[in-house]
């Protein structure tokens, strides 16, 4: 993969746009207009930016509960989601999925699934599919290190490795499985030694640099789609916000948040652009005055969204179309 | 022409037509291939089909479930056997928080056309972990369908019905019905989801059932008769949806109610039906409303302890006449 100026400012911006994003978030949330659940992704753009780099249209991408910043990088639009987020219809599930529950048909955008490891069989099955149909598309199945713990992990890796699947797995390893770190509830830590003993080609990433993670998805994608089976990218990253906005965070100290923010996407990928002399031809503030444009037109727009109609409430329970 | 033939072969012969007719139809689950099932359900499918479309899973009910949603979603239509009803516990998030909740949660974006088939029901000496009747249970997931076939032609026209249908749909076949046989009209028009069917009609009590013990309830109605009660028999078919109309209907006719239901009876199916018929014909009532349903016990393995615990013929002509004698 080549860094040039363009590829440079794509990534950048990218991991902006999420960054921004997320943070609109959190002032909606404090203002009341976003509720429920809230699970931020800042700190662990590079991922999203990184993988969904190496997508086309037409690769599916299943997600857990903290995906805003997966849906962008697929690109599902700000103001879908920033709707959603505050329950209007005009959101990406009308306002029934919320921050948890994101979907696209579009951009196949398949969630926004809320329970650990439950999207994994699924996007062993969405494979399945396509290799029985014989479509060269990659399914994408993003999840954190909590997911490891669950029996639906290995389940689904044996079957994806067994039929030879053209599937990525994405192990988000942000040390935490919500306040518990990974030493206190696995016993092997390094959770691509767990894919490669099923036979799965795995590998360990750094999740904080988004030129890495773009190259291994890239080599991932191009291995998959020549029908040599899944792939799992251990992507080692840290969230810098708690769990979720319920969190006190209790569980770990300021310290050590403090030391990653440091080794975090944008100020990691910042540095590198220095070094190869692309930074200073880069117009940062452009970007900026752009994303923050974005932003408050996904804001007006989630503002003016309108509510679904109370006599709708019951649809899409069961198809409409249906012989029952 | 001779057109019985058993349930089994209904199944299969169901299924074979569903995967002739469409390619993305498969069927998947543990021992569907090279052992030919586990009740002997798919024998023959794979020479027929091929590894391709008639896959053996390992025992991971949770991921091929959730692969069968996974492929549904992705524009198949599979066919998911699991093994028995107890084995779907360990699917249940799948089933309630996938396959249930997607259409929903999506604003209606995804749909999910699975049809899952389980063996089902209570004896035959299993013990408590392979003889229960989960399914009245199960019917209270919304966004599922459940259906249960009794008869042959039910076997052999609910497959159809299940895979057509846009929604995911959970089969359960008895397993005690396996060898039963019947005769099958294959160019019959299938009756649709959701409706019960009036088996035998009857003026003085309603009898409400599905799958075997719907030939308990015959049989106790022969018998009734020459007591001179004349008792209608309905087949539920579907547990979800319920067929309200066809149920309010006789109630309206007949006053007197007995469910037979092979569930518990705490949070059961009967007790569902009993408030529905609270909620909607109380008034039509001449008599409190009875059920005959499991003992609430783990289903024991002594034949004497296991009969003793199970819906049986007796109980059934009891428990009319005692809801007969109470009006």
């Amino acid at each position: 993969m080549e860094l040039d100026l363009t590829k440079a400012k794509e990534f950048y911006s990218k991991m902006l746009l999420i960054r921004r994003f997320e943070e609109r978030c959190v002032e909606f949330y404090s203002k009341q207009k976003i509720r429920g659940f809230l699970h931020l992704y800042i700190g662990e753009e590079a991922i999203a930016v990184g993988i969904m780099s190496a997508l086309t249209p037409e690769d599916a991408v299943l997600a857990t509960y903290r995906e805003h910043g997966q849906a962008l990088a697929k690109g599902v639009s700000a103001n879908s989601i920033m709707a959603e987020l505050f329950g209007k219809q005009e959101g990406t599930s009308r306002g029934r999925g919320g921050s948890m529950h994101l979907f696209d048909a579009n951009t196949r955008f398949y969630g926004g699934t809320a329970i650990v490891a439950g999207g994994l069989p699924l996007a062993v099955g969405m494979a399945l599919a396509d290799k029985m149909m014989k479509r060269n598309r990659v399914t994408v199945c993003m999840f954190g290190d909590g997911a490891v713990a669950e029996g639906e992990f290995h389940e689904s890796l044996n079957l994806a490795a067994l039929w030879n699947l053209p599937v990525l797995f994405v192990c988000e390893n942000n040390r935490y499985a919500m306040g518990t770190a990974l030493n206190l509830t696995e016993s092997e830590t390094d959770i691509y030694k767990k894919a490669a003993s099923y036979k799965i080609n795995s590998k360990q990433v750094d999740g904080m640099s988004v030129i890495e993670v773009a190259k291994a998805a890239s080599r991932a994608v191009e291995d998959i789609k020549d029908g040599k089976g899944p792939v799992f990218l251990e992507c080692l990253t840290y969230r810098f916000r708690a769990h979720s906005m319920f969190d006190a965070e209790l569980y770990r100290e300021k310290v050590e948040v403090e030391e990653w923010k440091e080794k975090g996407p944008l100020v990691v990928f910042q540095k590198r652009l220095e070094e190869m002399g692309l930074w200073s031809e880069m117009d940062v503030k452009e970007l900026e005055d752009e994303i923050k444009n974005t932003m408050d037109e996904a804001v007006e727009f989630a503002e003016n969204g309108t509510l679904e109609p109370i006599e709708d409430l019951e649809k899409f329970v069961y198809s409409e179309v249906s012989n029952g | 022409m001779d057109n019985t033939i058993t349930y089994r072969e209904a199944v299969r012969e169901a299924i074979r037509k569903a995967m002739s007719e469409d390619e993305r139809v498969f069927l998947m689950g543990e021992d569907v291939g090279n052992y030919g099932g586990s009740y002997a359900v798919s024998r023959g499918l794979l020479d027929e089909f091929g590894r391709e479309r008639i896959i053996d899973t390992p025992l991971s009910e949770s991921a091929f479930t959730g692969a069968g949603i996974g492929a549904a979603m992705n524009g198949m239509r599979p066919i998911v056997e699991i093994m028995t009803v107890n084995f779907s516990l360990l699917a249940l998030d799948q089933i309630i928080n996938n396959a249930g909740s997607l259409l929903h949660m999506s604003g209606g974006q995804f749909n999910v056309p699975l049809v899952i088939r389980m063996a089902t029901g209570v004896g035959n000496q299993l013990g408590a972990q392979h003889s229960h009747s989960l399914e009245g249970w199960l019917s209270y997931i919304v966004g599922v369908k459940v259906l249960t076939p009794a008869t042959v032609q039910d076997a052999y026209d609910m497959i159809g019905l299940a895979l057509s249908d846009p929604d995911p749909v959970l089969v359960f076949e008895n397993s005690l019905l396996y060898n039963s046989k019947g005769s099958l009209d294959t160019k019959s028009t299938p009756i649709p989801i959701g409706k019960a069917l009036v088996h035998r009609p009857g003026k003085d009590i309603t009898i409400l059932t599905y799958g075997i013990n719907l030939f308990k309830a015959l049989e106790a109605a022969e018998t009734l008769a020459k007591d001179g009660i004349d008792a209608e028999v309905i087949d539920l078919r579907s547990l979800r949806p319920l067929d309200d109309e066809t149920i309010m209907k006789s109630v309206a006719k007949t006053h007197r109610v007995v469910i037979v239901d092979d569930g518990w009876k705490s949070g059961s199916i009967s007790a569902e039906i009993m408030a529905r018929i609270n909620e909607q014909a109380f008034y039509e009532l001449d008599a409190p409303m009875a059920r005959v349903c499991t003992l609430e016990v783990p289903l024991p393995y002594a034949k004497h302890l296991e009969d003793a615990a199970i819906v049986q013929v007796d109980k059934i002509i009891e428990m009319a006449k005692k809801v007969m004698v109470q009006s």
